[in-house]
């Protein structure tokens, strides 16, 4: 079976590959293009870990067809910081023991980063129902929850 | 951030005051990592020309093998190799055989017969992973389907189906002669026999995944020089490490292992449940191959906590105090030996609980059931037996009429006291636990419950002595089946039992092997010197069994220290599978 | 090894359906790429649509019509379909919700397709396109019944009458964990009031058979009753006809059976959950 071109932003940056036709987009990013930001948790849809913003919306990568992102804008948390500077949704993280093994932070971040786009100031309510597609298993979703309410308090947060 | 409160009025001279760590927000160093996505887990790596490793796993729970076609599978396109058992050069392990604990007994691929729906048969190799996992479906396995044991007292009953041929009784073997870990400590008989409620109650629990948002994998590549690189998940390296080399037989110093960021464990990473046949993989093709269970698999196979079934049975005085407890343990190994062994074992060590029994008697078994083989989680060995005597304690509780937390200050550990495993309980603290928690629940406590401290009246009278141990008609300690049989001997107060020799002393001996009765042997053992808090009481010699990888024994021990002991800084460890203590 | 087919027409994509038994339809990837994630799905064709009818959204009028490739956040999104925010929002987290479509929910087996049970108790059509010809409208419940047979053509749009009073359409999902777990069951009511009396109910549940189904039992009970406490009594005691829940990792059989009448009796008097 031929592969299929396929091209899309990544992160800011035009990127091409090569797509077998039913390839998701998470083996895209991670075995093709090397950004092994979004992670494989479940391929089902039930963990958020591989949650990518597609166009500014958060999708699951694991069940996006790739060749669907053909033109589109990919944002992963590869490309969240500014360079040196941490994006306050990072920072707020650190700041707040919002981690422990790291797993699911690259798709926490990546909801909490298209709530705050929509939404600069939620409420509590509105970050658990941002989050609840993605599950943590280790600190908890307090810390999670208190990181993201913080970062909208902080100064630059609406930067998406 | 969470506030956290130093209680200082609390064993104030267990802690030095100059703590630069405890009570601060220090940064973690994989902190960055992690929220810029640049932390790196197993399959955070590229390699050109990597091969998918997908497994066909039974959908029997127990059936033996007739067949097993690979020929279309091996045909199907990017397949580049296919592997069965017989490619496994050490096709046998068991978890433990590390630290020589327990007989190999789990195949890397079945061969002729599966014990688990979901036992991996066959592993396909192929150039994607959609393309090995349309080959897996091309593996014709021609299956013969065996009566099935899921319940861990009837797998051992007489004529239940074998699980698992190494341990033909469907029970762990202790040290290849024990069908069970046994504690005896005082007459739990004549404790009940005096008590005035006796009550006794069946818990139980199920198995429990760990579930981590990263599933099992891992990475094998080839290296110069005849090594191979393998970035893994493992809990534990370089157990990982150890395993693959004994599977793939090759030297330890040929395995690169690259790990320690584990996308969330829990214990459900130390089975070395990918390495080994990545590592193979990589061997046998010269690729990188990488290997990952999906989700699915990892909920379905990925070895769980083990189920258990708990029997307490307790002696009660109207009083509130416990004087005799009996724990009957059944752990659900599944159909191979993880760390189920170890799990008993742990348990045992943690009966009757943080409470002082004059009477205690525990015979915990593990036995094999045709389920996914279970392994290490939080705790194991001991969450399930808390939560049941917990619960127990809340009934005790009722029957006495008493307060539940009262009930537990009452019969806490204090520094000083026996427990029944002869050594002295230290750096108690139950009891200003429960008077903690009941200060914040606002919960009221007697005046005498809020006097009560873990530093007084420990080890006091019998509280610090080894009581006589009841043997029965064959001199044995405690056959279940024999409890109430006549007590023909005693072994005497503040002795305890050394193990006759290698021969097997199996009991139930369901297995048609003969059950030898040994005379046991005994050695005196110093006498519990009387408590002297706040000192430390050195525990006496610990109880050596005769086997032939026991350390030597241990020299006796100190007497006990006249001035106050310095408080203990440093990890003191028991070793319960050695029987040993180290620092 | 599975190929794509881009379709830019509604019409192209039928006729590959209806040509090929082995041509599935992928809408938004969260039923079909989880069977392709998993190795179930291995052969085969994936037909993906771009015809922008496809995604098409007519809300204004009396009779709403939604493509079926519409999705849970575009219904989110637009006002008009306030009524159905709670259903639309009961499926997944908001990464889901950008991708799940209405069309695609008609095909979740149980104990998925909560919105299906919203669209059933609104007497929703269904319309389907077999190979090239022009679309028809079946009622949601045939089609459903007979879901698992296939071969009904392309699901291009659903077609239902707005509810004349929103308040009058109620739709509750009950699951363990908060705020958001797999479903224990789903209940949706549409209780037109008319002089007082409920006239021609609508009650479907989901989770509670192999598809969504209507609960005959309980929109008779209710026809022609004020909404009381013995009509709320009646309704309670007719739940469970036509009831055949599956025993799954969610809850058994025996749960979802006790519970069922609990809920609706709840929703019915306007309690919370």
């Amino acid at each position: 079976m031929a592969k299929l071109p396929l091209q899309f932003r990544l992160n800011g940056s035009d990127r091409a590959t090569f797509v077998d036709p039913a390839s998701n987009l998470l083996d895209t990013l991670r075995r093709g293009l090397g950004d092994f930001g979004p992670k494989y948790g479940c391929g089902q849809g039930t963990c958020g870990v591989c949650t990518v913003l597609v166009d500014g919306e958060p999708q699951l990568a694991c069940l996006t067809l790739a060749v669907s992102c053909e033109g589109r804008q990919i944002e992963t948390t590869s490309g969240m910081a500014d360079g040196p500077n941490l994006h306050p949704l990072q920072d707020a993280f650190m700041d707040h023991f919002a981690a422990q093994c790291g797993f699911c932070t690259p798709g926490m971040l990546t909801a909490a980063r298209a709530l705050l786009a929509k939404n600069p100031q939620p409420s509590r309510e509105e970050v658990v129902e941002a989050i609840s597609g993605n599950i943590c298993r280790c600190t908890g979703y307090e810390p999670i929850i208190a990181a993201i309410l913080a970062a909208a308090n902080a100064p630059g947060a609406r930067r998406a | 951030m969470a506030t956290m409160e130093m209680r200082k009025d609390l064993f104030a001279d267990e802690r030095d005051d100059n703590l630069n760590v405890i009570g601060k927000g220090v940064q973690r160093q994989d902190m960055p990592g992690h929220v810029t996505a640049r932390t790196r887990f197993f399959d955070d790596h590229a390699f050109d020309g990597m091969l998918h490793l997908k497994v066909v796993r039974s959908p029997h729970h127990h059936a033996r093998i007739r067949a097993i076609d690979t020929s279309a599978a091996e045909r199907a396109p990017g397949v580049k190799r296919v592997l069965r058992g017989a490619d496994v050069p050490v096709n046998k392990n068991t978890l433990l055989s590390l630290i020589n604990f327990g007989k190999d007994d789990e195949p890397s691929l079945a061969v002729s017969k599966v014990s688990y729906k979901g036992e991996p048969v066959v592993a396909i190799l192929a150039d994607s992973e959609a393309q090995a996992l349309a080959a897996c479906k091309l593996v014709r396995i021609d299956y013969d389907p065996l009566p099935a044991v899921f319940d861990v007292e009837e797998t051992l009953k007489p004529g239940a189906p074998v699980v698992n041929e190494t341990y033909p009784g469907n029970y762990f073997e202790y040290h290849e002669r024990f069908d069970h870990q046994k504690l005896r400590f005082g007459d739990v008989e004549r404790g009940f026999a005096g008590a005035d409620i006796v009550m006794e109650h069946r818990y139980q629990m199920s198995p429990i995944e760990h579930a981590p948002t990263e599933t099992n994998g891992s990475i094998a590549a080839p290296e110069q020089n005849g090594r191979y690189l393998v970035h893994s998940c493992a809990q534990g390296l370089f157990f990982a490490l150890g395993t693959t080399a004994k599977i793939v037989d090759v030297e330890s110093n040929q395995l690169h292992f690259i790990g320690g960021t584990v996308g969330g464990g829990f214990g459900g990473k130390v089975d070395s449940l990918t390495e080994p046949l990545a590592v193979l993989g990589a061997m046998l093709t010269g690729r990188p191959v990488r290997f990952v269970l999906d989700r699915e698999e990892e909920m379905l196979y990925g070895s769980p906590r083990g189920a258990e079934r708990i029997y307490i049975k307790d002696g009660l005085m109207r009083d509130g105090r416990i004087v005799a407890r009996h724990i009957r343990s059944y752990f659900d190994a599944g159909a191979y030996t993880r760390l189920s062994s170890y799990a008993a074992i742990k348990c045992t060590a943690h009966v009757p609980g943080p409470y002082w029994i004059p009477n205690v008697a525990s015979d915990i078994y593990v036995s094999y059931t045709n389920r996914c083989p279970s392994t290490a989680m939080r705790g194991f060995g001991v969450t399930a037996v808390d939560f049941a005597l917990e619960v127990q304690m809340d009934r005790l509780a009722e029957a006495a009429n008493m307060d539940p937390m009262e009930l537990r200050i009452l019969n806490a550990y204090r520094d000083g006291d026996m427990k029944p495993h002869r050594r002295a309980a230290k750096n108690t603290a139950l009891v200003e636990c429960v008077q903690v928690a009941a200060e914040k629940a606002n919960w009221p406590l007697s005046e005498q419950a809020k006097r009560a401290s873990s530093l007084i009246g420990g080890g006091a009278g019998e509280r610090s002595q080894i009581p006589a141990t009841q043997l029965d008609a064959r001199g044995q300690i405690g056959r279940p089946d024999s409890r109430n049989g006549p007590v023909t001997q005693v072994l005497p107060a503040g002795t305890s039992r050394i193990a006759p020799s290698k021969q097997p002393v199996m009991e139930g001996a369901r297995d048609g092997r003969a059950t030898p009765t040994q005379v046991p042997r005994y050695e005196p053992q110093r006498p519990a010197a009387p408590p002297p808090p706040p000192a430390y009481q050195p525990a006496p010699p610990p109880y050596q069994p005769a086997s032939s990888y026991s350390p030597p024994p241990a020299p006796p021990a100190p007497p006990p220290p006249v001035a106050p002991a310095q408080p203990q800084h440093g990890a003191v460890r028991f070793s319960s599978v050695f029987g040993t203590r180290r620092r | 090894m599975l190929d794509l087919r881009t379709c830019t027409s509604l019409s192209e994509a039928a006729g590959i359906l209806s040509g090929d038994r082995q041509a599935l339809l992928i809408g938004g990837g969260t039923l079909v790429m989880r069977d392709v994630n998993e190795g179930r799905l291995t052969e085969g064709t994936l037909v993906r649509v771009t015809d922008p009818a496809f995604r098409q959204m007519s809300t204004g009028g009396a009779r709403i019509e939604l493509g079926a490739g519409v999705t849970m956040a575009m219904v989110l999104a637009n006002r008009e379909l306030a009524f159905l925010h709670a259903a639309a929002r009961a499926i997944g987290g908001p990464a889901v919700r950008t991708m799940a479509t209405i069309g695609g929910n008609l095909f979740a087996a149980a104990p998925y397709g909560d919105f299906t049970v919203a669209l059933l108790a609104l007497d929703a059509q269904v319309v389907l396109q077999s190979g090239y010809g022009s679309g028809r409208a079946v009622p949601l419940e045939d089609f459903l019944s007979a879901r698992e047979r296939g071969g009904q053509g392309l699901v291009t749009a659903v077609q239902f009458a707005r509810p004349q009073n929103p308040a009058e359409f109620h739709f509750r999902k009950i699951s363990r964990v908060k705020p958001k777990g797999i479903s224990l069951l789903s209940i949706a009511t549409h209780l037109p009031l008319s002089g007082g009396r409920v006239a021609q109910p609508r009650v479907a549940y989901g989770a509670m058979a192999p598809t969504p189904i209507r609960a005959r039992g309980v929109e008779r009970a209710l026809d022609g009753k004020p909404l009381d406490q013995s009509a709320i009594q009646a309704a309670k005691q007719a739940a469970l006809e036509g009831c055949r829940p599956a025993t799954d990792a969610i809850a058994s059989e025996w749960y979802r059976r006790e519970i069922l009448p609990v809920h609706l009796g709840r929703l019915l008097a306007g309690e919370p959950r």
